[in-house]
């Protein structure tokens, strides 16, 4: 696994830096906290009101919560740091020294930096997916614990590519450092079932942002809601995405002429 | 004063400038800004409609309602200072405004009207595609429609103050994020962003009475919503009167106190 030594490399350097700064890590813990105790405090706030949420009962509605959390973490962890780190070096031209390094091109982009903090999320976001099931009590077999995990991978590869696409667009225009902007924004919104929402929001969040992947669609997984067709579909659109960036970062490329270099 | 109307009609040609050569994030910032209370209005509206069609004295439409005037209200008194201030004072780029003859606070002032002008047509189109799409409408008094004017450009100043005050953390840390952080989270609740302040617990409701947030964007809400009396619309004035004379003795305090700290960092 050349790729998974790669990544490792890079963590490792990252730890290095973050450990001279571990007052980080006190702030990065608080404000995942406060935007934990913000999101819950919503949903107490809703949920005194009405005991379903367009068919979600609270507890599901807060394993959505973890899993937002979660893959909230994934991205801001390793997928965003590294597009954001190749659309700066595009303008600046030290891409160079990216394009240099023996190892696929574009797996050093997609790994170069790691932002370790994020971690934080992905422990609580899996911590109140777990909370959640517990609470459900429903017996999660093996079936759909396996077919969470297809779509959680599903999910972040269709997030991935899609983030790659967009950050390779710096290669056609060089000014696009907020465009990853939109993503966090837009993010928000998964925040909630998206069956909740009128069908262009829903179809948007679907098929224009795939926020609906990462987040609602890995949780009705596991709360048996999945029909097979959107099974299939996922997977099916998380291959052809991955390939549609690949060939983006391809043709990207070779467009690139080194700015300052 | 005339030096002063010539600062922020220059300002403004700045600024126009400025956002035609940044168009794109221009369109990013405004689906920020719509999306939140958008999706707060359809969280709201599928609880009303499943528990027989309203929650409390709101019904399906006046959810709608609420949140799209919410959006237009917290648009006109959005400031992005926070965000701005830390990386003046790292970078040093303070050093400059601090010798110019007036207060920095003017051309940031100017530059936040000037974008608004621009952005506020762009808001006002979408709350009424909103308003059709939603079957809603808002058919205020004649005096609250009135008094509306003065209650949302108090709310302006107050939050433009507040806020400016609270980037200068920048003075003493670098980490203001978590500072900007804790600030967000108390408005969403208490300014009425997630939901009509009536419907919170009501400890948090007494909160909100003696903070400001509420008063920079549930209180005009309400108002233009038709939802206050005339006593009550007083009152909230009278709040907002009190809050625009604490936030700028705070300004100058901490203004004072800031200049000092402030060693121009990269300078």
């Amino acid at each position: 696994m050349n790729y998974f030594r790669i990544f490792l490399a890079f963590l490792r350097v990252s730890i290095y830096v973050e450990t001279a700064y571990r007052i980080n890590f006190i702030i990065q813990l608080f404000q995942s906290l406060l935007n934990l105790g913000m999101t819950l405090g919503g949903l107490a706030i809703i949920f005194t009101y009405t005991n379903l949420l367009g068919g979600w009962q609270p507890y599901e509605v807060l394993a959505l919560v973890g899993v937002y959390f979660l893959v909230g973490g994934i991205i801001r962890l390793i997928i965003q740091p590294g597009m954001e780190e190749l659309i700066e070096s595009v303008r600046d031209g030290t891409l160079d020294f990216r394009l240099a390094k023996p190892a696929d091109a574009q797996a050093v982009v997609s790994l170069q930096r790691v932002e370790i903090w994020e971690i934080l999320d992905i422990i609580l976001g899996l911590g109140v997916l777990i909370y959640a099931l517990l609470k459900l009590g429903e017996i999660i077999g093996v079936p759909q614990a396996a077919e969470f995990a297809l779509m959680l991978t599903a999910g972040s590869i269709i997030i991935y590519s899609f983030f790659l696409i967009l950050s390779t667009l710096s290669f056609w225009f060089v000014r696009v450092e907020n465009i990853l902007v939109i993503f966090q924004s837009v993010y928000e919104a998964g925040r909630w079932p998206v069956s909740l929402y009128p069908g262009w929001l829903r179809y948007g969040l679907t098929f224009i942002v795939p926020v609906a992947f990462a987040t609602t669609i890995p949780v009705e997984a596991l709360t048996s809601r999945l029909n097979w067709q959107t099974l299939a579909g996922a997977i099916a659109l998380s291959i052809v995405l991955f390939i549609v960036s690949r060939i983006f970062w391809k043709t990207g490329l070779k467009r690139y002429s080194g700015a300052s270099a | 004063m005339k030096p002063l109307v010539q600062l922020y009609i220059q300002q403004f040609k700045t600024t126009l400038a400025m956002m035609f050569q940044y168009r794109a994030s221009l369109v990013i910032w405004t689906i920020g800004q719509v999306l939140e209370p958008l999706v707060y209005l359809i969280v709201w509206s599928v609880v009303a409609n499943s528990s027989g069609g309203s929650v409390g004295s709101y019904t399906t439409a006046d959810f709608a309602a609420y949140f799209i005037v919410l959006m237009l209200v917290n648009q006109v008194t959005y400031t992005w200072i926070m965000y701005e201030f830390e990386y003046r004072v790292r970078e040093g780029i303070l050093s400059a405004a601090l010798l110019k003859p007036v207060h920095p606070i003017h051309s940031d002032i100017a530059d936040n009207i000037s974008s608004k002008i621009i952005t506020l047509p762009i808001m006002i189109a979408i709350a009424i595609i909103f308003a059709f799409a939603f079957h809603t409408s808002v058919a205020p008094a004649p005096w609250a429609i009135l008094a509306f004017i003065p209650v949302l450009l108090l709310a302006f100043l107050i939050r433009f103050i507040l806020e400016w005050t609270l980037a200068q953390a920048a003075f003493w840390t670098t980490r203001v994020s978590a500072i900007n952080q804790s600030y967000f989270v108390a408005f969403l609740f208490l300014s009425g962003q997630i939901a009509p302040l009536t419907l919170l617990p009501h400890a948090v409701q007494i909160l909100s009475l003696l903070l400001p947030f509420r008063w920079l964007i549930n209180f005009p809400v309400e108002l233009l919503l038709g939802r206050l009396t005339m006593v009550e619309t007083l009152i909230g004035i009278g709040a907002q009167f009190g809050w625009l004379i604490v936030s700028i003795v705070l300004l100058r305090t901490v203004w004072r106190a800031g200049v000092k700290a402030y060693t121009a960092v990269g300078a």
